[in-house]
């Protein structure tokens, strides 16, 4: 964090004085909220765009990721943000174009670039605009000590009854703690947890699109089972796991003493930096062999342009670059577990990232089932989610009532189109 | 030299004020006493910006609300959506038990620990009063953030010293993840608060024991009044209206609380809500949380309800407690 600040005060004083230096120059900031991604801009993103493009200078101005939203609406609405707006997926963005802050961008040059489903995300409800670049999505599925699984002979699971298999043996062994995962944040539990393995039971798109419309509800067995599957975790996660926060999760793991960890694929460059062992990742196991897999593929970064904006024509440039393969190819490869969005195949040179980007060959890719539409009103179902999925876990509610508590919260305020 | 003089400069200024000239009634015309409304002023300006203003402002702004994207005086509604709509009205209640929770905590643990150290430090055999009193009055002076990052690794399973020390004991068994369970999580974060906190109304206590006058306890002993009785008959008495100004600092300071249970807990407030008082349901109502986007109305309705309630609880103090007290003057 100190480390993050001084290299943010030394970029600020570096590209002032550099500023004075061209008056000329016009210079764009980007807001966002991935504080980690301050020395892949500094190094490598802005001095390629900025090779190509001179006279246009990038200021990378990142805040951080809790306070994202609430600090950038302020800014939006004050007038004070940054030129360069960096995307949360769905509502978030959406709110902000139809307040008019975003500019209107589906007639940008490179946005052919990118699927209709990478665009979802940042679209509007019916399709017709799109108002931010997609950047790159994440994976869930689990990553896996490889050293472990060699040591105890456990073949990597790819049915249910497999991975629980696995996770009996590992407990038997005692030697590690099956699963690395804490209900203390929340969050955790929903998005490692719910979010990673639900797909499989409510069939990905079909069962997302579906609550949407309201054919199905929370409280039908296709949405009640990831609940009850996650109940069953709870024998095999650490002592203490009430109380275990994410970032003890990432270190039972990196420090080798858990042998599985429901991942996003975000994880992958912090892990490889910091684990002394071998990895490797498998996708959300099967309900039975045979049965068609899905994954969660999230639309995570996007990219817009502020309207309100002086410099329109120069923040266009920037964006188009960020729609070509360019930016792609490097992007991707600076931060393995984010995946690009383009298009254009991206060639990864991280085995861990190549193995999770490898699914969305045999895998039908999903989006979150909360993010999009569903988390419009007060209670928020992605919130719930969160404290939902905890409890489930911890033991405080069942995976009966957890449903029907979101479902009831949903139907407060969500009446779907008939 | 100079007090054989002394007398007779007081002696003149005496007859001076004595002799009829002076008394009579000459027509002062006061000057315009620019000077205080000078003086006055930065203060006024400085309170009236961040202190009236946004008070006021925070009140209007709980009578409005965005109807089809337009900012509406609607009266009451914001109130009735609060106590009325069912949810609204669980996570506001929620908050307002928690938070009665974490101020009776400090009311019957902070305290009374509080005044008991006070009385201690104020023993006068005892040695090394100045050390203890800094170790005790400095958590008070750290910063939040720091308490709640110690005390959430000191009570972690899994690097936290808590389970180690309670280990060397023999009471591992009753070592739990405290912070993550619904029940204990509340309890175990007051009394961090507690902990942090606990210098203050040691200080202000300790202050009001040292201004007792010794003539009061030497007379209590020539009484035959030592010891426990000593505390409880002569000094407490004599303390109650500091303990009264505790009491009411608390109140108010526990009905603002929010920082705390923020870097421990997070915004959510876990698990399962279990930690929730009305600062955090008011940071997430306001500022909005991950998905959720703020909403200013509601915040202001949340922040205008608190605002009542930390009034109510001062004017009870004042009117029905501070009124009763008994002061002793010597």
């Amino acid at each position: 964090m100190i480390r993050a600040t001084t290299g943010m005060l030394l970029a600020a004083t570096v590209l002032a004085s550099a500023g004075m230096a061209h008056a000329a120059d016009v210079t764009l900031t980007i807001e966002s909220w991935r504080n980690d991604d301050l020395a892949i801009w500094q190094e490598k993103l802005i001095p390629a765009f900025q090779a190509k493009n001179p006279g246009i200078k990038l200021v990378f101005s990142p805040t951080a990721p809790t306070e994202y939203n609430a600090s950038l609406n302020a800014k939006l609405d004050a007038g004070s943000a940054g030129d360069i707006i960096t995307c949360r997926p769905f509502d978030a963005s959406l709110e902000l174009f139809n307040k008019k802050q975003l500019v209107d961008l589906t007639g940008l040059s490179g946005m052919s670039n990118f699927s209709p489903v990478a665009k979802a995300a940042w679209s509007t409800d019916d399709g017709s605009k799109t108002f931010c670049v997609p950047m790159a999505s994440v994976i869930h599925g689990f990553i896996y000590n490889k050293d472990a699984f060699e040591k105890l002979g456990i073949a990597v699971p790819k049915t249910n009854d497999e991975f629980y298999a696995a996770l009996d043996k590992i407990k038997k062994d005692g030697t590690y703690i099956p699963l690395a995962m804490g209900t203390k944040d929340l969050w955790e539990a929903a998005t490692m947890g719910y979010q990673n393995i639900g797909p499989n039971y409510w069939k990905g798109e079909d069962g997302r699109k579906a609550l949407i419309e309201g054919k199905q509800k929370l409280t039908d067995a296709d949405w009640v089972k990831p609940y009850e599957e996650l109940a069953k975790w709870k024998p095999y996660l650490g002592d203490g796991f009430e109380a275990q926060t994410y970032s003890d999760s990432q270190n039972l793991f990196t420090l080798g003493r858990a042998a599985i960890y429901p991942a996003g694929s975000w994880e992958i460059s912090l892990f490889n930096s910091q684990a002394q062992f071998k990895m490797g990742a498998f996708p959300p196991p099967v309900p039975k062999a045979g049965d068609t897999g899905y994954i969660s593929d999230h639309p995570d970064i996007g990219v817009a342009l502020n309207a309100k904006s002086a410099h329109q024509e120069e923040a266009k440039k920037f964006l188009t670059w960020v729609a070509s393969p360019e930016f792609a190819d490097i992007y991707a490869n600076a931060l393995p577990g984010f995946f690009s969005l383009n298009s254009t195949p991206v060639k990864m040179a991280d085995p861990l990232a190549q193995e999770f980007v490898s699914w969305r060959g045999t895998f039908k890719p999903s989006v979150r089932s909360t993010y999009q539409i569903l988390s419009r009103g007060k209670p928020n179902l992605e919130n719930e989610t969160w404290v939902e999925s905890a409890n489930v876990i911890n033991g405080t509610d069942t995976p009966k009532v957890a449903a029907e508590k979101l479902q009831k919260g949903l139907d407060s305020w969500y009446k779907p189109a008939k | 030299m100079l007090c054989p003089r002394k007398p007779k400069k007081t002696g003149k200024a005496m007859s001076d004020i004595n002799t009829p000239a002076a008394l009579q009634p000459v027509s002062i015309r006061r000057p315009v006493r620019w000077h205080i409304a000078v003086f006055l002023l930065p203060a006024f300006i400085v309170y009236s910006a961040i202190m009236v203003l946004p008070l006021i402002e925070t009140l209007r702004l709980s009578f409005f609300n965005t109807v089809d994207g337009v900012s509406t005086f609607i009266g009451l509604a914001n109130y009735q959506v609060l106590f009325g709509d069912q949810r609204w009205a669980h996570d506001f209640w929620n908050a307002l038990r928690n938070n009665l929770v974490f101020f009776a905590i400090h009311m019957c643990v902070q305290n009374p620990i509080g005044i008991a150290l006070a009385a201690l430090l104020s023993t006068p055999k005892l040695r090394f009063v100045a050390f203890y009193r800094t170790a005790i009055f400095l958590p008070t002076l750290l910063s939040f953030v720091i308490v709640g990052f110690v005390w959430k690794l000191i009570l972690s399973p899994i690097w936290g010293v808590a389970p180690w020390l309670m280990g060397l004991v023999g009471m591992k068994s009753l070592f739990a993840p405290w912070l993550g369970q619904s029940g204990p999580a509340l309890v175990a974060v007051s009394l961090i608060s507690n902990w942090q906190y606990i210098g203050i109304p040691m200080m202000l206590i300790y202050a009001a024991l040292l201004s007792i006058p010794e003539e009061v306890i030497e007379a209590a002993e020539m009484d035959g009044i030592t010891g426990w009785s000593q505390f409880w008959k002569i000094k407490l008495p004599l303390i109650l209206p500091a303990i009264g100004i505790i009491s009411i600092l608390t109140f108010v300071g526990n009905f603002n609380a929010f920082d705390l249970v923020y870097t421990i807990q997070g915004a959510l407030a876990g698990p399962d809500m279990s930690t929730d008082i009305l600062g955090t349901l008011l940071y997430r109502t306001f500022f909005g949380f991950q998905l959720q986007l703020g909403d200013r109305s509601m915040g202001a309705t949340i922040a205008t309800v608190m605002f009542l309630i930390i009034l109510a609880g001062v004017s009870f103090y004042l009117f029905a407690i501070q009124r009763r007290m008994r002061r002793y003057q010597f």
